[in-house]
């Protein structure tokens, strides 16, 4: 839209080949900013989990508090493998404006992988604790925690459901434009979690490790 | 296999919602029958419930709207009536029924009457206004909207199946934990907002990004119309306030399914926390609903009083200040729950500032008209009523903003008032306004206006008949929600309240009127400019209505009212501007996704709400296949040959030059 251009006949010249590559930029630009705005929405979503979280953190109802629960060590291995996946999701958007097969693939898989292991060791934890007697249901504060940290493990979830589309939708259709943007929506959706996790760590499983 | 779903869910033994749903569906099924026979299914598919455009979307919003504020009104009527036989009896309306009408009430008025009037009105007009094709995401616009009608369909559906909620329009813990109410009803409220809320947020992220990002060359900021800017600030406001609806909502679902404490009794959880999350939701709210009402205002003032909008710029930055400071008052929602005096006093403090960028723009449309050649056109009516009537709101708004005096006024009939004052005089006159004054642009015809005056002065004189006693009513002590009484004061004063409702009920009978009389009538309505109102901003350019393209060439803007300057000129040369390049235009493609994706979110809400888990899944995986399919198709837009795009401008200079030709500007 904003590649048009004054002419003689005092009217924009719009919509024309010429325009081709600038409209191309441009869709690019809305898409990212559009999903911008997407994820701080989300991410004021996220906040009222936090803020829930944080006004229960103490309504233990007798029950365990964090640090009777918390294993720094066992999370900090859930955070390296999602931190690491970020790592592996960069390399495989770069495989992608590269055109490599190969690159883009291998990368996106891997991602799967360490978001996978990240998952498997979240809901591990979670069962071990509704085993211990210490499910969401035993107190507020287990209720907040479920419900932060669930919420991150869900879109985590629906982001591993997305990666494998986006890998068949690569493998069928190769690097369109659209997919291109899709790919970068993507990209910006499973570095936002790895932001929102750095929270989760941070308040949930550091200071609950202190209380 | 049905989970909590049985016969007993179906009221048999209550003949009024047996009756009104049985009739909802007759009329359904009627129209339906009645379109199929006509051979226009195939017309409504294409043209509207796969429509991306945004000019389509736009109008079902408002008719959904419409037809929603219909079944609000009903159970406004019920009301009135109830609480006007209900002294010393128990009237007609057994209380657990009686409460699921006054929850109904607010849920429709605000959800699926305000919100979707608004929305309406902004898809239909903004991407006009800017000078643009279509919005950002012209399919996830369509989402939106079939999404909004999925929350309303659940609302309704829960009038013949089951029930509705008893909590009111916000369900206050812990009478919405599952212990005290184990039906159905809360959970048909919290996911047809859950649904409509996904909707709502994704209008937010599509209208911030148009407007922030999308413009006709030229365009820059401070050039855009104020309802562009009300726009803006509305969306942002959405997308920063839905996030914690959602949130909170979905913890109450987690308290009602699971058996968490969130907000229970026992085992540490807290119905504070409700309160403030819901507020920080719910008071932004109310902007969201008032300020594209405003921004409505500073188009029909200038066009009516023949004057540029005064104080442009004080008035982008009053809306942005009441954007900010939207999020900075939420406490005084529950000043009575003892956060404490020096809480109490900075929030009661802040409330009263917004007043101060309201005020402003009240004095901006005041000296709008001031020295203008004012045409008391319907549009203009309801502004000016609105002014009235919305100071008045204001002003019991900064009464209850001070903590002493609303200690006694809390949820007394005063605050039902209070905020129906400013809602109906703010919200309704200002989508009322929109409506009149955009509906030739939509269908290129006018709406009938002695019909239009006869239903405005019905509103307005049935309004203060019927929302004036309430105030009396609450500094008498009586307190909102209340089945029956036995204090004779305050009988008359219900009776009146009831009056009023009957004079808005004609009000609303007249509206139905207009809007047959001027379908009827439409040829000696006919808008042949596209200009009916001597309009200054962009939309007024187009034909009436517009073609699915809107500018045959994207405007080139030069200034504030660039329409209204190259207006200007071309009647001084007696000739509009030289036949532009005419040039191929790409236009998105139709798509059934949103419908679908509603049809799916319909089943996979009621699944929810009934616990019929097998069919969760079905639509979950059926959402999920309809949005692989959407992402794998190869054809996007199509393509407008640039001969079509210059026969129908070439229609519109034609009749524009006539126009000229008359050298009368207005008629």
């Amino acid at each position: 839209m904003s590649g048009a251009q004054a002419t003689g006949n005092d009217y924009p010249l719009a919509h024309t080949a010429d325009h081709a590559a600038a409209e191309l930029l441009t869709k690019r630009i809305i898409v990212g900013f559009g999903f911008w705005i997407f994820l701080l929405s989300d991410i004021i979503m996220f906040s009222a989990f936090f803020a829930a979280y944080a006004v229960l953190v103490n309504q233990t109802a007798g029950g365990p508090s964090g640090r009777d629960l918390f294993h720094l060590p066992y999370v900090a291995l859930e955070t390296a493998f999602l931190l690491l996946s970020s790592f592996t999701c960069g390399f495989a958007s770069i495989g992608a404006w590269k055109r490599s097969d190969l690159w883009f693939h291998t990368a996106m898989a891997a991602t799967f992988v360490l978001g996978a292991a990240f998952l498997a060791l979240e809901v591990h934890e979670f069962a071990d604790m509704i085993a211990q007697g210490a499910g969401p249901t035993r107190s507020a504060f287990l209720s907040g925690f479920f419900s932060l940290v669930g919420c991150h493990g869900l879109h985590v979830t629906l982001g591993l459901l997305w990666l494998l589309t986006m890998m068949a939708q690569v493998y069928a259709k190769g690097y369109r434009p659209d997919i291109m943007r899709r790919l970068l929506c993507f990209n910006l959706f499973w570095h936002a979690l790895d932001i929102i996790w750095v929270g989760v760590f941070t308040v949930v499983y550091l200071m609950g490790d202190w209380q | 296999m049905l989970g909590k779903l049985t016969w007993d869910a179906v009221p048999f033994d209550q003949p009024i919602p047996l009756a009104a749903g049985a009739l909802v569906v007759v009329v359904i099924i009627g129209v339906l029958l009645w379109i199929a026979l006509k051979g226009w299914l195939p017309y409504l598919w294409s043209e509207w419930i796969t429509s991306v455009d945004h000019k389509h979307i736009g109008i079902m919003y408002t008719l959904l709207a419409m037809v929603m504020l219909l079944r609000g009104f009903t159970d406004a009527i019920m009301m009135r009536s109830q609480q006007a036989i209900a002294f010393h009896s128990n009237g007609y309306l057994p209380p657990e029924h009686y409460n699921q009408i006054f929850s109904a009430h607010g849920t429709l008025m605000i959800f699926f009457v305000a919100m979707p009037f608004v929305i309406g009105l902004m898809n239909f007009v903004v991407p006009l206004q800017l000078g643009i094709r279509d919005v950002a995401f012209p399919t996830l616009n369509s989402v939106s909207f079939w999404l909004t009608a999925t929350g309303a369909l659940l609302v309704n559906i829960s009038l013949v199946v089951g029930e509705f909620a008893r909590t009111g329009w916000l369900p206050f813990p812990p009478l919405s934990e599952i212990t005290y109410s184990p039906g159905v009803g809360v959970d048909y409220y919290l996911w047809a907002l859950q649904i409509s809320g996904v909707g709502t947020l994704l209008t937010g992220v599509n209208f911030v990004t148009t407007v922030l990002k999308l413009h006709a060359p030229g365009m820059t900021y401070l050039r855009m119309p104020m309802f562009c800017w009300t726009t803006l600030a509305a969306n942002l406001i959405i997308v920063a306030a839905f996030p914690i609806l959602t949130a909170t909502l979905a913890m109450l679902l987690l308290d009602r399914y699971l058996g968490f404490h969130f907000f229970t009794n026992e085992a540490g959880g807290n119905q504070m926390m409700f309160m403030n999350l819901i507020w920080a939701w719910g008071h932004p709210e109310v902007y969201i609903l008032v300020l594209p009402a405003f921004g409505i205002f500073s188009e029909v003032v200038p066009t009516f009083s023949r004057k540029p909008l005064f104080g442009y710029r004080s008035m982008v930055i009053a809306t942005m200040v009441i954007c900010v400071l939207s999020f900075t008052v939420w406490l005084h929602h529950f000043f009575t729950m003892g956060t404490g005096p020096e809480v109490n006093a900075i929030f009661g403090i802040a409330s009263s500032i917004i007043a101060v960028p309201t005020g402003v723009k009240i004095f901006n449309w005041l000296f709008t008209m001031f020295g203008g050649r004012i045409v008391y056109a319907t549009p203009m009516m309801w502004s000016i009523a609105f002014m009235f009537t919305f100071v008045i709101g204001g002003v019991t708004g900064v009464l209850l903003a001070v903590p002493p005096a609303d200690f006694v006024l809390h949820e007394s009939l005063f605050q039902v008032a209070h905020f129906h004052n400013v809602i109906i005089g703010g919200v309704l006159f200002g989508a009322f306004a929109g409506y009149t004054y955009w509906f030739p642009k939509a269908f290129g015809f006018r709406l009938h206006e002695g019909l239009g005056k006869a239903a405005f002065w019905c509103w307005v004189v049935g309004f203060y008949l019927a929302f004036m006693p309430l105030y009396v009513l609450g500094l008498m002590g009586m307190t909102r929600r209340m089945q029956h009484y036995d204090v004779p004061a305050w009988h008359p004063w219900l009776l009146l309240a009831a009056l009023g409702a009957a004079v808005i009920l004609t009000g609303i009978i007249l509206q139905i009127a207009q809007l047959a009389v001027s379908i009827r009538r439409r040829q000696e309505l006919r808008d042949v400019t596209g200009d009916p109102w001597n309009g200054r901003s962009m939309e007024w350019w187009t034909p009436s209505p517009p073609p699915a393209f809107n500018f045959p060439v994207l405007p080139q803007v030069e200034g504030e009212e660039t329409y209204w300057g190259i207006k200007q000129r071309a009647f001084q040369r007696a000739r509009i501007r030289d036949e532009p390049i005419y040039g191929d235009i790409e236009m998105p493609r139709n798509s059934p996704v949103g419908f679908i994706c509603a049809f799916f979110a319909t089943f996979m809400g009621f699944a929810l709400i009934w616990h019929i888990w097998w069919m969760v899944a079905v639509a979950a995986v059926g959402a999920y296949i309809t949005f692989v399919v959407f992402a794998w198709r190869d054809r996007v837009e199509y393509v407008i040959p640039a001969e079509t795009v210059a026969r129908i401008d070439r229609e519109n200079r034609a009749a524009r030059s006539a126009w000229i030709a008359t050298g009368q500007m207005t008629s």
